[in-house]
């Protein structure tokens, strides 16, 4: 092989104060086990304790805003999915709202509550995904196991709606695809019996667990100013103490109907953080329970309304488009994108699995966005992890990270 | 009203021989206490069966690939029970998820480091030809970085498609010759590459 | 009384008088649009009253219209008040030759990596700011992407055939350059259809 390094002989330049520097560096870089996502933290650290972080994230920048200049509003609906992956109908949901808003469209209530049940569902997935990797990373990795099986059934009805199991692309401007089969209400059913014995054994796991508690209490709080000031929504904001909920504040999608509280914590530290998520399951699941009742209330023809009559923006069914000359033309105006936008700006937001999801859509009366921005709430909350873990372990410091729920594809857009 | 079940309601009895593969012998020359074969063979036949992946998960079918290693599509039977982060200790590099020009250097790093015999999976659209994202910031497939070996295709695939994929794989390196790294074919794809 | 729209108009248009202008009611968010060097301003006054508290950054972002000479970026803020629950956005517009404009980090924490990206996309410079370097793209980046004349491809890829994606080849979409080598944006074209490139 090539010549050896000898240290005597060769010349090791190292970089320049590293020598009289007190502080050794390393590197989180974007692929390690314990960074659930591409990002990449620079700490400098005094032994064990951190005395900065610095961050770099653009791993994976797929330019979703200029892309969405070049696609009409139906196409940017497979975009959305893969922001926050882990809850993908949420990110579904909110853009179709957003559509509906700049459209000036109303949806039957049937639908709104099916739209509710989608989105809990999703919720639950991605808190359960965060609660079960923070487990991992404090080091117990069965609850991780057992809970993903759950997570099959979640996936399971989601198939049965709209056939793809984690970029859902569920939904359609003003309502859904096509009726949900019984297929779909039978397997929500038998989500609802078993899945509550499920969150209780996570919770009798986890929850008062000494080691867990120790772990993750005092690591990473913030106050509630601060986290207010750094833009925090969602859980994260929750548990710092402010009772801000998207859902509540600004009801979408018929939520005000709908009877449910928000948990809220105190020091916003890893452990309030984890028992808001704990908590908004089980609001999740109760709201899922309503949502279905109500559902299952409607009776005759109601029950087969499964969207909003919008020709212009939602597809004829196909057995008219091959008899009907109305629906012919505007399965081809829709499909071959002759259908102009009414122009204005409009920003909607809904409650995702991490906060407040927002789009500010400006249209210029094209077909096309004009300008389309996601308002990301991973990208705006990961600035505070600096000071987060200012002082921390470095193991309170991989915590912190897991806990805060980051997901790539929503930080980098 | 619920629609009744259709499927599966008399449950046959198993047999075991139905749930358990087993692996052919190798031909070869037996005796009493002895078993000849070409070494190849049996090489092949033990990689085959412990692949140890490391999951390069970027996006969204890194999620895909939690639900493929968790009970219900389980990819431990297949060999792969440990999952390794470094590159060192492994010898599957799963590709999952887009990778953007930012992070094609960090790839083909973790790829160097890896010790030969080494194979390649690009799960997903995106890490086999850039998926939907026809942009400035987005490689259009790993391939324009690191040789790979077997493409899943998918947005994100089903972990049955995976399965599928990492068997590919498993014929891959069960029927490779062991002087193949050494060869001056490999060593010309490494060159275009721009790996040494 | 409740804080409406039109109360905040009234105080905005009392402190400020005809510097605020342009205000709209789209979607029901009282929009109005500042000059650029009073947008700290603007913020700071919106975060102190005691009657509007708008202590929450939602978001902001750049928009670029290459035909508003003059003005052709555009940096929307949108700021929200939690406590009556009303939502508020203005917008500053900024000359492309010399985009500068005060940083809003000193106010909201929140604006320091919004601000990045926004540099990172357009090439607004903000006045101030700690750290203003490319976030999300490659570092060795020259050009601002999202600005209109830049194409969304990658003009060096080799395996995408442009013609079966509808642009490029023989029909003119998204390749054709001008004189000086820049793109021009498929807005900006006439009888596409015609040129053969």
């Amino acid at each position: 092989m090539s010549d050896i390094l000898l240290p005597k002989e060769k010349n090791i330049t190292l970089p320049d104060g590293s020598i009289e520097k007190k502080t050794t560096t390393l590197n989180l870089g974007p692929t390690h086990p314990a960074t659930h996502g591409v990002f990449q933290n620079i700490l400098e650290m005094d032994g064990e304790r951190v005395v900065s972080a610095k961050q770099t994230i653009g791993y994976i920048h797929r330019a979703y805003e200029k892309l969405s200049e070049r696609r009409p509003l139906y196409q940017i609906t497979p975009l959305t999915d893969r922001m926050n992956y882990c809850s993908s109908p949420i990110n579904n949901m909110g853009w179709e709202t957003t559509c509906e808003k700049l459209l000036k469209i109303k949806t039957p209530k049937r639908v709104d509550y099916l739209r509710v049940i989608i989105m809990e569902l999703a919720r639950i997935s991605d808190h359960l995904i965060c609660n079960s990797v923070v487990g991992v990373d404090a080091g117990a990795f069965t609850g991780f196991l057992y809970v993903m099986q759950y997570r099959e059934l979640i996936y399971e009805i989601y198939e049965s709606i709209c056939g793809s199991r984690l970029t859902t692309n569920i939904g359609r401007i003003g309502g859904f695809e096509r009726n949900f089969p019984n297929v779909a209400f039978e397997k929500l059913e038998k989500f609802l019996d078993e899945y509550p014995r499920a969150l209780k054994e996570l919770d009798s796991l986890l929850m008062r667990n000494r080691i867990f508690m120790e772990r993750t209490i005092g690591a990473g709080p913030i106050s509630a100013e601060r986290a207010l000031n750094y833009g925090f929504t969602g859980p994260n904001l929750r548990a710092a103490g402010v009772d801000y909920d998207v859902r509540v504040h600004s009801p979408y999608c018929s939520y005000e109907d709908f009877d449910f509280t928000v948990p809220v914590g105190s020091t916003g530290d890893c452990y309030d953080r984890y028992l808001v998520r704990d908590q908004e399951m089980w609001q999740s699941l109760n709201i899922i329970r309503q949502a279905y009742q109500k559902v299952q209330e409607f009776k005759g023809a109601e029950a087969e309304v499964y969207h909003a009559d919008v020709p212009e923006y939602y597809l004829p069914k196909k057995e008219d488009v091959y008899t009907k000359m109305e629906q012919l033309i505007w399965h081809f105006k829709i499909i071959m994108g002759e259908i102009d936008m009414p122009a204005g700006e409009v920003y909607h937001s809904v409650e995702g699995g991490n906060g407040e999801l927002g789009f500010y859509l400006i249209s210029d009366g094209g077909r096309t966005p004009y300008r389309l921005h996601y308002r990301r709430p991973c990208f705006i909350y990961y600035q505070a992890y600096e000071e987060l873990v200012k002082g921390a372990m470095l193991s309170d410091a991989v915590i912190v990270m897991s806990s805060l729920n980051l997901i790539a594809g929503e930080m980098d857009s | 009203m619920a629609r009744p079940v259709r499927f599966n309601i008399h449950p046959k009895g198993t047999d075991i021989h139905d749930n358990v593969a087993l692996a052919d012998l190798p031909e070869g020359d037996m005796g009493s206490g002895y078993f000849a074969t070409s070494f190849e063979k049996i090489v092949g036949l033990a990689r085959k069966n412990s692949i140890w992946p490391l999951p390069f998960a970027t996006s969204c079918c890194g999620i895909e690939f939690m639900a493929l290693m968790g009970a219900h599509y389980d990819l431990a039977r297949f060999g792969s029970e440990r999952l390794g982060f470094t590159p060192r200790q492994c010898d599957l590099l799963m590709v999952m998820g887009t990778i953007a020009k930012k992070m094609g250097p960090v790839l083909k790093q973790v790829y160097i480091q890896m010790a030969e015999p080494r194979w390649v999976l690009s799960m997903g659209a995106c890490a086999s030809s850039g998926g939907i994202y026809d942009t400035y910031s987005v490689l259009q497939g790993i391939d324009q970085i690191i040789p790979v070996d077997v493409y899943v295709p998918g947005c994100p695939p089903r972990p049955e498609a995976v399965i599928d994929g990492v068997l590919k794989i498993q014929e891959l390196v069960h029927n490779e010759s062991l002087r193949r790294r050494n060869s001056p074919k490999y060593k010309a794809l490494l060159e275009s590459y721009g790996i040494q | 009384m409740a804080l409406t729209n039109d109360r905040i108009k009234e105080r905005l248009i009392e402190k400020f008088g005809e510097q605020v202008g342009n205000f709209e009611e789209p979607y029901g968010m009282l929009t109005f649009e500042v000059p650029k060097d009073m947008n700290l301003k603007v913020m700071q006054f919106l975060y102190d009253d005691e009657e509007l508290r708008f202590q929450f950054l939602t978001t902001l972002c750049a928009v670029h219209y290459p035909d508003n000479k003059g003005r052709e970026l555009a940096m929307v803020y949108h700021l929200h008040n939690l406590t009556d629950n009303i939502r508020i956005r203005f917008k500053a517009y900024l000359d492309i030759n010399k985009p500068d404009i005060f940083t809003a980090t000193k106010l909201y924490e929140a604006a320091n990596w919004l601000e990045r990206e926004t540099y990172d996309f357009f090439g607004v410079n903000f006045i101030g700011h700690p750290n203003l370097v490319r976030i999300l793209n490659v570092d060795e980046m020259d050009y601002f992407p999202l600005r209109k004349e830049y194409p969304l491809e990658d003009q060096t890829r080799k395996d995408k055939d442009d013609e079966m994606f509808g642009r490029g080849g023989t029909l003119g979409y998204g390749t054709v350059k001008t004189d000086d080598d820049t793109t021009i944006a498929e807005s900006e074209k006439d009888n596409v259809g015609d040129k053969l490139v």
